[in-house]
């Protein structure tokens, strides 16, 4: 029976994790939009408004849940529950730090991918439970979308894992720095086995993983309906989007499940592209910075901090860039990112058997 | 396609480096200018937010806020009342049995003002009584920040005369009319 305290114990940290992370990454956001536009950001509540995403969740749990009458009670009070779970779990397989890892599971990228998928089911669920013209628009936008941005998402993962040759992420991390057994190839031709850092992630194992990553990155964006891709929310003309309804604890979970999301892509895209935990310095002759950075708590330090600047940028991409009209949105995701994701795929087979063989 | 998909990713580089630029000049703050020097559209960077209560934008001195009446020069004419166009300034008067003084600028004061009140929720700012004001004691002031919790308190009362000296000269005048009919019909 102790396993199972054990379960829910990871569980809980997990999610107080994911709650601590959503509360700073709003204030984050809040003010990076601030100075983006020449403004402050929050100030009033707190030492430069450092306890308002407090004060917005304390509102919030407090308030009452309202249901329309026209709803779909049931697809209207499950929604919320099956859009943050659907990220949640995803958490399940992610390595923080050499031999940390909720689940080592060999299937580990594949089951990621598939419980994300389900996150579509409950935003249609959202915007069909609400019995609302704009929430329903905004969940059909969603859903193409996500179903879309999967193909090359997916595909530019595959691409990767076709030149680590396994789907369990501890085992993806682990070769992308001195701890593994292989040998690296920096871009192919240069033995880093030994070096570590920067040299043996995988955006630099090969030249068409960046371009992998990047594409990766863009559908990551479409996936968490981040700006540019945030036309399932599009204030200006769909009120809300899918959430529309929502409000009180319902809504903060929806809140909730958009950051988590967020975080889990980044930390995906680290993992797979970034060297997860491994450290970016290389060891230099007798400055050994690469065996000196790895360990468990300088794991979960690279991890975080990798993340997190991740994070950032998806932040900075949502406060410069105009959202994307619905027909670029496809047109981009069909006849750009996805051939360039096969063409991706196609190299690392190339690769596979010419250089790394 | 491909070639306008480039050209987005080459202007979305270029407005990133603007944002970014931006971000990182926010560490800074924009001095509250005065917008009467020369220097006003100097500043380009930095953030712009004046934190209202805390800090204040300087505004000179003759800015047309909020009116003042100066009552010694008021020689009750009811002009500023009538001129205005949402009836915010609502004047009684009293007729004084003689000249009860003069104002600054020497016109003969006639009239006893038993109300004078401005309603600053209703005014709009239009300076329309100041300018058909004959003595010019009605004039805008640079006091704009005014909230309060009573609505009442918006209403601005400047006639100086109490209740009592009210009744007081409104009795003069009526025994003033019946001596001045008594010595008619005699």
């Amino acid at each position: 029976m102790a396993f199972y305290f054990t379960y829910m114990l990871v569980a809980a940290l997990l999610f107080g994790f994911i709650a601590l992370f959503t509360l700073f990454a709003v204030y984050a956001e809040r003010k990076l939009a601030g100075f983006v536009q020449d403004r402050l950001g929050p100030m009033e509540t707190g030492k430069y408004g450092s306890l308002q995403t407090f004060a917005d969740i304390l509102k919030l749990i407090q308030k009452e849940f309202i249901t329309p009458s026209a709803a779909d009670g049931v697809l209207f009070a499950m929604a919320p529950i099956i859009i943050f779970l659907a990220v949640f779990i995803g958490f399940a397989v992610i390595p923080w730090a050499p031999g940390l890892a909720p689940a080592n599971l060999n299937l580990g990228i594949f089951y990621v991918i598939a419980v994300i998928s389900v996150d579509a089911i409950g935003l249609l669920m959202a915007g069909w439970g609400s019995n609302n013209k704009f929430s329903l628009l905004g969940a059909m936008r969603a859903v193409a979308q996500i179903v879309s941005y999967e193909i090359p998402a997916g595909i530019a993962l595959i691409a990767a894992i076709m030149i680590t040759q396994t789907l369990n992420m501890q085992e993806i991390t682990l070769n992308q720095g001195i701890e593994t057994e292989n040998t690296l190839l920096f871009m192919g031709l240069w033995d880093v086995s030994g070096i570590g850092g920067l040299l043996a992630w995988n955006v630099f194992q090969a030249p068409h993983l960046l371009l992998a990553y990047v594409i990766f990155f863009i559908a990551s964006l479409a996936e968490c309906n981040r700006a540019p891709f945030d036309i399932p929310e599009a204030e200006s003309e769909l009120v809300g989007g899918f959430h529309t309804e929502y409000g009180g604890l319902r809504f903060a979970f929806i809140f909730l499940a958009e950051y988590t999301m967020m975080f889990l892509v980044a930390i995906i895209g680290v993992v797979v592209f970034l060297g997860g935990w491994n450290t970016p310095l290389p060891n230099i002759g007798a400055l050994k910075f690469a065996d000196w950075t790895t360990g468990l708590v300088w794991g979960i330090w690279w991890t975080l901090s990798k993340t997190l600047l991740v994070v950032g940028i998806q932040m900075w991409i949502r406060w410069t860039l105009p959202r994307l009209r619905a027909d670029q949105l496809m047109s981009l995701c069909w006849k750009v990112l996805t051939p360039l994701a096969f063409l991706c795929m196609a190299i690392s087979g190339i690769w596979r058997v010419m250089v790394m063989a | 396609m491909f070639k306008t998909a480039l050209h987005a990713f080459i202007t979305a580089a270029k407005g990133l480096t603007i944002t970014l630029g931006h971000l990182f000049g926010a560490h800074r703050s924009r001095k509250a200018l005065d917008v009467r020097q020369g220097n006003y559209f100097v500043q380009q960077k930095g953030v712009t937010t004046v934190q209202f209560p805390k800090e204040k934008m300087p505004i000179p001195e003759v800015a047309r806020y909020q009116l003042e009446v100066e009552m010694d020069d008021c020689i009750v004419c009811d002009l500023c009342a009538k001129s205005c166009p949402v009836d915010c300034i609502a004047i009684q008067s009293i007729r004084a049995t003689d000249v009860i003084g003069k104002t600054s600028d020497g016109s003969v004061k006639r009239l006893y003002a038993a109300k004078f009140d401005i309603d600053m929720a209703k005014c709009m700012y239009c300076g329309l009584c100041t300018v058909v004001c004959p003595t010019e004691c009605i004039t805008m002031t640079d006091q704009y920040d005014r909230s309060t919790p009573k609505l009442a308190d918006l209403t601005y009362a400047f006639s100086d005369m109490t209740a009592e000296e009210v009744e007081a000269k409104k009795q003069e005048w009526t025994k003033f009319q019946a001596e001045k009919e008594a010595a008619k019909n005699k």
